[in-house]
């Protein structure tokens, strides 16, 4: 196979085009303000779960940075008032039909808004781009319920196992609770949910807070997020941000002692991130959507790289 | 045997799995945006044959299978076992039931088979797709009835049965696609 080729085809590559031109008339006409913040960070993010490339420079070692959530927080800090970025993030470790280690993400953050107000407007960009007539909402405890038959807030990891093995699911070695939660969502819930059009998930698991606030739902703390699926893809995730530098710090360190429970490198807490929110980042509320992968569903198209100049194997 | 990480698990790489040599089929990469990365994996055992699929916590590793394909003539047997040898080496291989299992109705001698060897021992025998042997018991071909229609049991050299066209007799050489184990022609000569 010749591999000087672009993966996509010309008219993709259009549609890519005029998507970036969709997308920031969308936002700039509702005031929101474009950024476009440094891609080479000092600090990365703690997340467990999310690998980083590693650039050597005079200066330090640098990360490429997986979202430009931390470097927006800043920019809200001192004033920058509604602002998005629709820009390059890089995740060393993820390559496959819907993952690539480079790829486009949009991220914007609304003053004074909380996430149901966010996923009002995520709702109008995505049902504009991909002509859906409907959506709906699902707390991810009413979801699972319903493909799983399982409590989620009172199930145990052998609980879940046990959803999981029910469901056909093969998996070698032992995981832990929120593992196996993981395997159940794209295992079960994704496929189940293929043929929904846009589903928003709500109110996830305390432990699933990430960088947002934990608030409190019939009796159970739960984290204030959504994540928005169009046929079982996952397109966005959204925060109703947690803005107290205490609470932040607590979770990076957690996130590190995680870490090193797994042998994985520590990574740095981002001080100028907490210094910021010490300052005051405003209430927020913030989203990120894979660009990459809504130009994939827009041009009905089942992998990311038939919308990507050069996909990973051929970059 | 060195191991392999679940991103290494490209089609065709060799890997033990509960003590079982495994070749892998598919490998998909699945991950929530926040949260743990799997790989799917169908994976064929390479004793049974059968087709299985697992799911891997991604970076999790396997270790490989001292797997080899290479082909052998095979020369005879005594009951028990099979002796396969390498042309070029001559080596003898020596396979049990369990690895000849349903080729022994193909094994013609001086004939080369696919040998999958585990860990320098037989684990499988494959025939080639088409293989000539004669026939040695039918009922008497039809002299002229070389057009279309009826077919007769044939017993050929290496005690396989299949299914010839009436015109065909005994002493003749027929071509027997393996995977089917259908004539498909007579061969040119033996």
């Amino acid at each position: 196979m010749s591999e000087w080729e672009p993966s996509a085809g010309i008219e993709e590559l259009r549609a890519r085009a005029a998507l970036f031109t969709q997308i920031r008339a969308f936002l700039s006409s509702r005031g929101v303000l474009e950024v476009d913040t440094p891609l080479l960070g000092r600090f990365a993010i703690t997340d467990p779960n999310i690998e980083l490339f590693e650039v050597a420079t005079p200066d330090g070692t640098r990360f490429l940075q997986s979202s430009p959530e931390y470097a927006m927080k800043r920019l809200l800090a001192s004033g920058s008032g509604d602002i998005f970025q629709l820009g390059k993030v890089f995740r060393s470790a993820e390559y496959g039909r819907r993952h690539n280690p480079e790829f486009v993400m949009l991220e914007w953050y609304r003053i004074d808004w909380t996430h149901y107000q966010l996923i009002r407007e995520v709702a109008e960009l995505l049902a504009g781009t991909l002509r859906l007539r409907t959506w709906q909402i699902w707390s991810l405890e009413a979801l699972v319920d319903h493909f799983c038959q399982i409590n989620l807030h009172d199930a145990t990891e052998l609980e879940l196992k046990a959803a999981a093995v029910n469901a056909g699911v093969d998996v070698v070695g032992n995981l832990g609770k929120l593992d196996y939660l993981d395997l159940l969502m794209t295992h079960v819930v994704e496929p189940g949910i293929a043929t929904w059009g846009l589903v928003f998930i709500v109110d996830f698991l305390e432990q699933q807070a990430a960088l947002s606030r934990v608030i409190e739902r019939c009796g159970n703390p739960v984290a204030a997020r959504f994540e928005a699926y169009v046929y079982g893809v996952e397109l966005a995730n959204g925060y109703w941000e947690e803005s107290d530098p205490d609470v932040l710090a607590r979770r990076f360190e957690a996130d590190n002692y995680l870490r090193s429970t797994r042998g994985q490198a520590i990574r740095e807490i981002d001080d100028r991130l907490i210094n910021a929110s010490r300052a005051g980042v405003p209430d927020c509320a913030g989203v990120a959507v894979g660009f990459d992968r809504l130009l994939m569903l827009a041009q009905g198209r089942s992998e990311l790289s038939q919308v990507m100049p050069f996909s990973w194997p051929l970059a | 045997m060195p191991n392999f990480s679940t991103n290494e698990f490209k089609p065709g790489l060799k890997v033990m799995l509960d003590n079982e040599p495994c070749s892998i089929l598919e490998n998909e990469y699945v991950k929530p945006g926040k949260g743990q990365a799997f790989n799917r994996v169908k994976m064929r055992n390479l004793r049974s044959g059968r087709v299985l699929e697992k799911t891997f916590k991604s970076g999790d590793s396997l270790e490989g299978a001292d797997v080899l394909d290479i082909d052998l003539e095979y020369s005879y047997t005594d009951g028990e076992f099979w002796y396969f040898m390498d042309p070029n080496t001559f080596e003898q291989h020596s396979a049990d039931k369990a690895a000849v299992t349903d080729a022994e109705k193909w094994l013609k001698e001086q004939e080369k088979f696919e040998v999958t060897l585990f860990n320098g021992a037989p684990l499988t025998v494959t025939p080639p797709n088409f293989i000539e042997l004669e026939i040695i018991e039918t009922d008497p071909g039809l002299k002229g009835d070389t057009a279309q229609g009826g077919s007769k049991p044939a017993t050929l050299s290496t005690g396989a049965i299949v299914r010839v066209p009436l015109f065909l007799s005994k002493g003749e050489v027929i071509r027997v696609d393996t995977r089917s184990g259908e004539y498909v022609s007579r061969a040119s000569k033996a």
